[in-house]
């Protein structure tokens, strides 16, 4: 009667790909080294580049994070593409390692159900400190997914759960990382798989089914699926030309508008609250600072010193436009008008914006004092379109998207008093 | 096993309760110690239950619903075109485009499902008024792009099966031919 049923999942005879092994695991797991590393590196990057320290934390969405916060520096304003190639980086190899991860979880999918569940503390210790690696692992590109294509239904805001979500898997990574490599390196080394009685690793089939496609063959559906996804994802990032390669992308295919202001829109001035009668003439820009204020139209700020910066948006969700010719005033410059001319300090912008967690956001005195920073009034030429920004808009350089403040109604350098 | 852990000295029998090395326990503590200083604020807020859930859930919808949907499909797959005595089987023409095809909707399912405001999807109304772009493109483009990855493995797959058969054709024909010859001049 027994030997009549079915295997259990918990039985080795259960698994009977003839494709697992360690060292198809081992190659997986090192691809995933380099390119979670990769991610981490870049979405801590990210996490900088937002300038979290500044001004009370008006930018930072995770005031509670203490000794995480220990590496933040002052976030460059060049290479002005900087925020383009490492958010894009983050972006973009986090969709293409997706088949990767997906393989590399049902290499070693056995292992979940091996008995007993514990053989000693260590192993205890050790199933659960997995739980946090592949749930983590899960939770990130899940939440980082859904999150880049404005489907916000994880519980909460985006960036405390990917951020302290980011941390509590790295420890489980690293741990991982340190145990496996002495395994890892032996699998790499051995160049073919073992005999299931030869292999220590429990992974290798005892009893396989005959292949439906060689080892090389599964690997290079992995790698098609990932280059699929980098074909169809990267040209939202690379922007002119390749921008209608990205095929399924959020921000792929055609522009949403032609002229000088059909490049992207991160949200538009309906979807955020502006109404018309905030932005016509009796608009007035707000400049305060070292005690005075000074209100101005934007015939005004016409009339002040004009200049030109070719700089892009680049999203948090990865994408980004090509530089845009921008014209307007210098941050600097408007520093000068309340006597801040010489040092300029931080300064806090805000928004007409109704809604958007970044309506009131600061910018660094690098950020500042850099020429190419610009309260932008026109782009390409042309008046900016309500979509992107009008009446005045920010433009730094290498700062993210949405530090670049769009219908901006005041600007208090030195921060708010 | 048992008499060489006998013979261990004592600092070493701890191996025996614990199962692992120092290295693993140390390890073991400063991973889980920066899990919980992390773990902490990322349950800080009032939803703390729903992100346990989604962090476990996430593991487990994947480990137990996700793996073996797929590799039932898969299966499904396999018995549908194995091979036959007089056939080979045409297994990889299905399986890659599929799993290719599969892969793309599982990344790209809010935008996808969006396109036809199903459940799940982030509604193509609430992405055009954010971005300005249209939001009932993407359903169509996954279908041409499914299409074109089951067209290019078709052709593939005539390659394979027409090819030979047209060079058997052209063998034959030859043979005939040769045949023909020989028994012409045989016959003078």
């Amino acid at each position: 009667m027994r030997a009549h049923r079915p295997p259990a999942p918990a039985s080795p005879s259960f698994w009977r790909s003839p494709l697992r092994g360690p060292r198809l695991t081992a190659l997986l797991g090192v691809v995933l080294l380099a390119g979670i590393t990769l991610l981490f590196v870049t979405g801590m990057l990210s996490y900088a580049a937002y300038n979290p320290d500044l001004a009370g934390g008006v930018n930072d969405q995770t005031p509670g994070k203490g000794l995480l916060g220990f590496y933040l520096f002052a976030w460059p304003t060049g290479p002005h593409w900087l925020y383009r190639v490492t958010q894009g980086v983050h972006v973009t190899l986090g969709i293409t390692l997706v088949p990767v991860l997906l393989a590399k979880l049902w290499s070693v999918i056995p292992k979940l159900f091996a008995l007993p569940p514990a053989r000693s503390v260590g192993h205890a210790l050790e199933r659960l400190s997995l739980l946090l690696l592949v749930g983590g692992a899960l939770f990130e590109f899940l939440t980082g997914i859904l999150n880049i294509q404005l489907d916000y239904l994880f519980p909460g805001s985006f960036y405390p759960l990917h951020f302290y979500g980011a941390w509590v898997f790295i420890g489980a990574f690293v741990a991982h990382v340190v145990l496996r490599i002495p395994r890892t390196v032996r699998a790499l080394r051995a160049r073919t798989e073992p005999a299931a009685d030869a292999d220590g690793t429990g992974l290798v089939a005892p009893e396989p089914a005959p292949p439906t496609v060689s080892r090389r063959g599964a690997l290079w559906l992995v790698g098609g699926g990932a280059l699929l996804l980098l074909a169809t994802t990267a040209g939202q990032s690379i922007g002119g030309w390749w921008r209608r390669t990205a095929l399924l992308a959020p921000h792929g295919g055609a522009d949403p508008g032609s002229g000088p202001n059909g490049f992207q829109i991160n949200k538009t001035a309906a979807f955020v609250g502006i109404r018309p009668q905030d932005t016509g003439d009796d608009w007035r820009l707000t400049v305060e600072g070292g005690g005075r204020t000074v209100r101005l139209s934007r015939a005004d700020l016409l009339r002040l010193p004009q200049h030109e910066s070719a700089l892009p948006i680049a999203c948090v969700e990865g994408w980004s436009t090509d530089d845009q010719p921008w014209s307007g005033v210098r941050l600097r410059d408007l520093a000068a008008l309340v006597g801040l001319g010489e040092r300029p300090p931080d300064v806090l912008v805000e928004s007409l914006q109704l809604h958007g967690a970044f309506r009131r956001a600061a910018l660094r005195a690098n950020q500042v004092r850099d020429g190419r920073s610009l309260l932008a009034l026109r782009v390409g030429g042309a008046e900016l379109s309500a979509d992107h920004g009008y009446p005045a808009r920010i433009i730094v350089p290498a700062a993210p998207g949405v530090l670049n403040t769009k219908w901006v109604s005041r600007l208090t350098f030195g921060g708010p008093s | 096993m048992k008499g060489r852990l006998r013979a261990l000295p004592g600092r070493l029998r701890r191996r025996h309760w614990y199962g692992e090395g120092p290295l693993h326990l140390v390890l073991m503590l400063a991973s889980f110690a920066l899990t919980g200083y992390a773990g902490l604020r990322l349950l800080a807020g009032d939803r703390w239950p729903l992100v346990v859930v989604w962090f476990v859930g996430a593991a487990l919808l994947h480990d137990l619903v996700l793996l073996p949907l797929y590799s039932l499909a898969d299966r499904a797959v396999c018995a549908a075109t194995a091979g036959t005595g007089r056939h080979r089987a045409w297994t990889g023409y299905v399986r890659v485009p599929a799993a290719l095809s599969a892969l793309l909707l599982l990344v790209w399912f809010p935008l996808i499902a969006g396109s036809t405001d199903a459940p799940g999807g982030a509604s193509a109304a609430h992405y055009t008024s954010a971005t300005g772009l249209p939001g009932d493109v993407f359903l169509s483009r996954w279908l041409l792009l499914t299409a074109a990855l089951f067209a290019v493995s078709a052709v593939l797959l005539l390659a394979r099966t027409a090819a030979p058969r047209l060079r058997g054709t052209a063998a034959r024909a030859r043979r005939r031919r040769a045949t023909k010859r020989r028994s012409a001049s045989s016959g003078r």
